[in-house]
C-alpha cells in the first residue's frame, strides 16, 4: 500500500500533485483539452507526445538521410525540382550543395541519436510502461515529467529553426568537434546554426536529467505491493539502468558544451590553441586542447549508445518471452549482463579516440575493456535465442521486429569486436566500415526495438490494434532494406572509403562503388517509403484500428494489461493490484500464463 | 517493509539529481587536472577573499539547520528569521565570489577575452556554475518563505524545509570540496 500512502497522504507530502493524487483512481477527472492534451501530468499522455515529436523527428532525419544518400548515390545528377522545393541553398541547379550535405549529415545524426533513439525511444517506454508495469498511479513527479517533454518540446523547436537560418544548419559532424564548432569564421554552419545547436542540445540535456531522474524515482520508490526488485520485468530493469546512465553521463556532456560556449562567445581557450583561419588569420587562443573535448564528449557518448540500446534490449526481452509463450531464459543473468554494461559504458570512451595520439598503452587498456563489452551482450544474445527455443512462437508483427532486433544486434555486435581493436580501427576509423557497424547495432536494431515495443503496447496505449498486413509489409522491407543499405557499406570501409565526404566518383579507388552507392541510395528511399507506409497505419489506426475487447489480448503476465482497456489518469479503477510472483510464469504447470497479480496457489511448483 | 522506512520520492529524486550535479562538477574538475598538465598552465595566487566566502557558506548550513529544527518545534517567528538569514548568507556568498573574480581581473590575470589562460577561465566557469547553483537554493528558500506567510492553508510538512535544507549542505560540500581542489588538489 505504500503507493498509496504516498499519494494520500498530503500532510506527507505537501506538494501540489501529490494532494491532487487525491482524486486519483475512480473518481472522474474534470480536465480541460489543454491539461489533458498539451500540458497533461499524465504519464500516458506525455508518452504519447514524446513518441509522436519523436515520428516528426524520424521523418525529418530520415528524409536528410534521403537528401544526402542523393547526392551519394547520383553524384552527376542534377533534380531540378529538388531546388524549387528547397531553395538555392540546399540544392543549386537541383545538385545538393556541399555546404548543404554537411548540414544534413550533421543534422541527421544529431536529430536521429538525441530527439529520436533518446527521447523518442525512452522518452515513450519510460513514460508508459515504468508506472504501469511496476503498478504506480504516475510518476514520482507528474510535474516534472511535463517539464521534461516541453523542456524537449523547446529543444526541437530550436533546432528545426536552425534549419532555416541564413547559414543553414550546423555543420561539423554531430560530435561537434571544436575547432570547427567553436569558431564562427570556421564554416558557415559555425556561426548562428551552432549557437541554435548548443541552445537546442543544453535544453535536450535538461530534458533527459528531469525525465531520468524521475524513472529511476518511480522505479525505487512507487512500486507496488509484492513488487520486489526481482519480480519486475525486464524492461523496467533496462529502463532504470538507461535513466542511470543519463543521469550520470549527460551533465558530464553539458559541461564539455559549456566550455565549448565560453570558447565561442567569451574568448577563452579551453580547446583552441594555434589556430589560422582562411581569411581571418592566426588567432591569439593559446593552449587549449581540442582532445579534451572529445574526452568529454565521449564520456557522454559512449554511454549514450547504452541509453539508445537498453530499452529497445529490454522491450525485446519481454516482447519474446510473451510471444513464445516461456518465461524469459536466465532472468537473473539479463539483470546482471544490464548491469554489467552499463558499468562498461562508462569505462570504454576512449575507444573512439584511438587516433588522436592516445597512449598506445592506455589504448590498449580501452580494447580490453571494450572487448569486454562482449561477454554481456553474448549473455543476452544466448538468452533471447534460447528463449525462442521451442517455444510456442506467435509471429505477431511486434514479435518479428523483436526477433528482427536480435538478428540485427549480432551482425552489428560482431563488427564491434574489430573496431574494438585499435589495431584494426587505425585503419577502419572514420570510414564506412564504422558507419556500418554503428547503424546497424545503434540505429537499426533501436529502431526495431521501438517498432517492436509500438506494435507490442500500441493496443495498451490507444486501445486499439494496428494494422497486421501493414505490420508485415513494413517487417519485411525495412528489416531486407537494412541489411542492403549497411551491409555494403562493410565492404566500401574495408577498402577505406572515408566518411562524410561530398563526391566519391572523383577518387580513383573509390570509382569501383559507384554502383554499390547508387543501389545503397535506391534502398534507402524504398526503405524510407516504408516508413510513411508504418506512420499511415499508426495514425489511421488510432482512430479507426480494430478496437481491442479484451483486457489482455496478448495474454502477458505484466501488470498494465489488468487496467481497464483504455485506462483513465491514475491507471487503475479502485485499489492498485497486489504481485505475487515474477512476470515471467509462461507454460508453468501446464497453464499458458499466470498474471502476476495471481496468488501462488498451494500446489504450485517452485521455479 | 513499513511506511517509515521507505525514503519519500522528491527527497530521493533529490539524491538523484545531486549525484548528477557532481558529475558535471566531476567532469569540470577532471577537465581541469588534464588541462593543467598540459602545457602553458598559469598558477596564480586564489583571491583571499573565498576564504570569507567558504565561511560564510558554512555559517549559512548552520542557520539552515537551526531553521529546520525550530520549523519541527513550531518556533515560526524564529523558523522565518532563520531562512531569511539563510537566504541573505547565500546572497552575500555570491557577492564574496564576484568580489573574488574582481580581484583577479585586478590583479591583470584576464578570465575571459584573448588574452585569458584557461586556468582563469576554469575557475571563472567552475565557481560561476556552482554559484548559480547557490542561486538555485536562494530561490528554493525564497519560495517556502513566500508559502509560510501567504498560505491560506497551513503548512505543517517539514518536508519542503528538509529538502531545500538538504540542498543547502549539498552546495555547501560542493563548494568546500572546490576550494580543496583550488588550494591543494588542482
Amino acid at each position: 500500500m505504500s503507493n498509496e500512502a504516498v499519494f494520500q497522504a498530503p500532510a506527507a507530502a505537501g506538494t501540489h500533485h501529490d494532494v491532487h493524487g487525491d482524486h486519483h483512481g475512480e473518481h472522474h477527472h474534470h480536465e480541460t483539452f489543454i491539461t489533458k492534451y498539451v500540458f497533461s501530468q499524465d504519464h500516458k499522455m506525455i508518452a504519447k507526445q514524446f513518441l509522436i515529436t519523436g515520428m516528426v523527428w524520424a521523418v525529418l532525419g530520415g528524409l536528410m538521410s534521403v537528401l544526402f544518400r542523393l547526392q551519394l548515390g547520383y553524384p552527376d545528377a542534377s533534380f531540378p525540382w529538388l531546388q524549387d522545393l528547397l531553395g538555392k541553398w540546399w540544392a543549386d541547379g537541383g545538385k545538393i550543395t556541399p555546404q548543404a550535405y554537411y548540414a544534413l549529415v550533421t543534422t541527421h545524426g544529431t536529430v536521429l541519436v538525441f530527439f529520436v533513439l533518446t527521447a523518442g525511444l525512452s522518452g515513450t517506454f519510460a513514460n508508459f510502461l515504468i508506472p504501469l508495469q511496476v503498478g504506480a498511479r504516475d510518476m514520482a513527479s507528474p510535474f516534472m515529467n511535463m517539464l521534461s517533454y516541453w523542456f524537449f518540446f523547446a529543444a526541437s523547436v530550436i533546432m528545426l529553426s536552425s534549419i532555416f537560418v541564413e547559414n543553414g544548419p550546423f555543420s561539423g559532424g554531430w560530435t561537434a568537434y571544436p575547432p570547427l564548432s567553436a569558431l564562427g569564421d570556421a564554416s558557415p554552419g559555425s556561426k548562428t546554426g551552432m549557437d541554435l545547436w548548443l541552445v537546442s542540445m543544453a535544453l535536450f540535456v535538461v530534458s533527459s536529467l528531469l525525465g531520468g531522474l524521475n524513472y529511476i524515482a518511480t522505479v525505487l520508490n512507487m512500486r507496488t505491493k509484492g513488487m520486489s526488485m526481482t519480480r519486475l520485468p525486464l524492461t523496467i530493469w533496462a529502463l532504470f539502468f538507461t535513466a542511470v546512465l543519463g543521469v550520470l553521463s549527460f551533465p558530464v556532456l553539458f559541461s564539455g558544451f559549456i566550455l565549448l560556449i565560453f570558447d565561442r562567445n567569451f574568448g577563452t581557450s579551453f580547446y583552441l590553441s594555434d589556430i589560422f583561419v582562411n581569411g581571418v588569420g592566426a588567432l591569439p587562443n593559446e593552449g587549449g586542447s581540442a582532445i579534451l573535448y572529445q574526452h568529454l564528449f565521449w564520456f557522454l557518448g559512449h554511454p549514450e549508445v547504452y541509453i539508445i540500446l537498453l530499452p529497445a534490449m529490454g522491450m525485446v526481452s519481454e516482447i519474446l518471452s510473451v510471444n513464445s509463450r516461456k518465461p524469459i531464459f536466465g532472468y537473473m543473468a539479463m539483470i546482471g549482463s544490464l548491469f554489467a554494461i552499463a558499468i562498461l559504458a562508462f569505462l570504454v570512451w576512449a575507444h573512439h579516440m584511438f587516433v588522436t595520439g592516445l597512449n598506445p598503452f592506455l589504448g590498449s587498456i580501452f580494447v580490453l575493456l571494450t572487448l569486454l563489452i562482449a561477454v554481456p551482450s553474448a549473455i543476452k544474445v544466448f538468452n533471447w535465442i534460447t528463449t525462442l527455443w521451442r517455444g510456442n512462437i506467435r509471429f505477431t508483427p511486434g514479435m518479428l521486429f523483436a526477433i528482427g532486433f536480435v538478428s540485427l544486434f549480432i551482425s552489428g555486435g560482431l563488427t564491434g569486436i574489430w573496431l574494438g581493436n585499435s589495431a584494426l580501427d587505425i585503419h577502419l576509423h572514420d570510414t564506412y566500415f564504422v558507419i556500418a557497424h554503428f547503424h546497424i547495432v545503434m540505429g537499426v536494431a533501436s529502431m526495431f526495438g521501438m517498432f517492436a515495443g509500438i506494435y507490442h503496447w500500441f493496443p495498451k496505449m490507444y486501445g486499439r490494434y494496428l494494422n497486421n498486413n501493414l505490420g508485415y509489409i513494413h517487417f519485411w522491407i525495412t528489416i531486407a532494406g537494412a541489411y542492403m543499405i549497411f551491409w555494403p557499406m562493410h565492404y566500401e570501409g574495408l577498402a577505406g572509403m572515408p566518411r562524410r565526404y561530398y563526391d566519391y566518383s572523383v577518387w580513383e579507388s573509390f570509382k569501383q562503388f559507384a554502383e554499390l552507392n547508387r543501389f545503397i541510395s535506391t534502398v534507402a528511399m524504398i526503405v524510407f517509403a516504408v516508413q510513411i507506409l508504418f506512420l499511415i497505419n499508426f495514425f489511421y489506426s488510432i482512430f479507426k484500428g480494430r478496437k481491442v475487447t479484451t483486457q489482455n489480448p496478448w495474454g502477458a503476465n505484466t501488470l498494465e494489461w489488468t487496467t481497464p482497456i483504455r485506462p483513465g489518469h491514475g491507471n487503475w479503477v479502485g485499489e492498485i493490484p497486489e504481485v505475487y510472483r515474477w512476470a515471467y510464469d509462461y507454460g508453468k504447470d501446464g497453464k499458458e500464463f499466470i498474471p502476476q497479480t495471481k496468488p501462488i496457489g498451494d500446489d504450485e511448483s517452485h521455479h | 517493509m513499513t511506511e517509515q522506512q521507505r525514503i519519500h520520492p522528491h527527497k530521493f529524486t533529490l539524491w538523484v539529481a545531486m549525484g548528477s550535479i557532481v558529475m558535471m562538477f566531476a567532469g569540470l574538475t577532471s577537465a581541469y587536472i588534464v588541462k593543467k598538465n598540459q602545457s602553458s598552465w598559469l598558477e596564480f595566487e586564489l583571491p583571499t577573499v573565498f576564504w570569507y566566502s567558504t565561511f560564510v557558506i558554512l555559517l549559512s548550513s548552520v542557520t539552515i539547520h537551526l531553521a529546520g529544527k525550530s520549523f519541527k518545534t513550531r518556533e515560526m517567528g524564529r523558523y522565518r528569521n532563520l531562512i531569511t538569514i539563510t537566504a541573505a548568507l547565500g546572497v552575500l556568498f555570491m557577492i564574496l565570489q564576484v568580489l573574488g573574480f574582481q580581484n583577479l581581473e585586478a590583479r591583470n590575470i584576464a578570465l575571459t577575452g584573448a588574452k585569458s589562460n584557461s586556468a582563469a577561465s576554469f575557475l571563472l566557469v567552475i565557481t560561476g556554475l556552482h554559484m548559480l547553483h547557490v542561486l538555485g537554493g536562494v530561490i528554493a528558500i525564497l519560495v517556502i518563505f513566500i508559502r509560510a506567510y501567504a498560505g491560506r492553508v497551513k503548512q505543517y510538512s517539514s518536508m519542503p524545509i528538509e529538502l531545500v535544507s538538504t540542498y543547502w549542505h549539498f552546495v555547501d560540500i560542493l563548494w568546500i570540496y572546490l576550494f580543496i581542489f583550488y588550494n591543494w588538489i588542482g
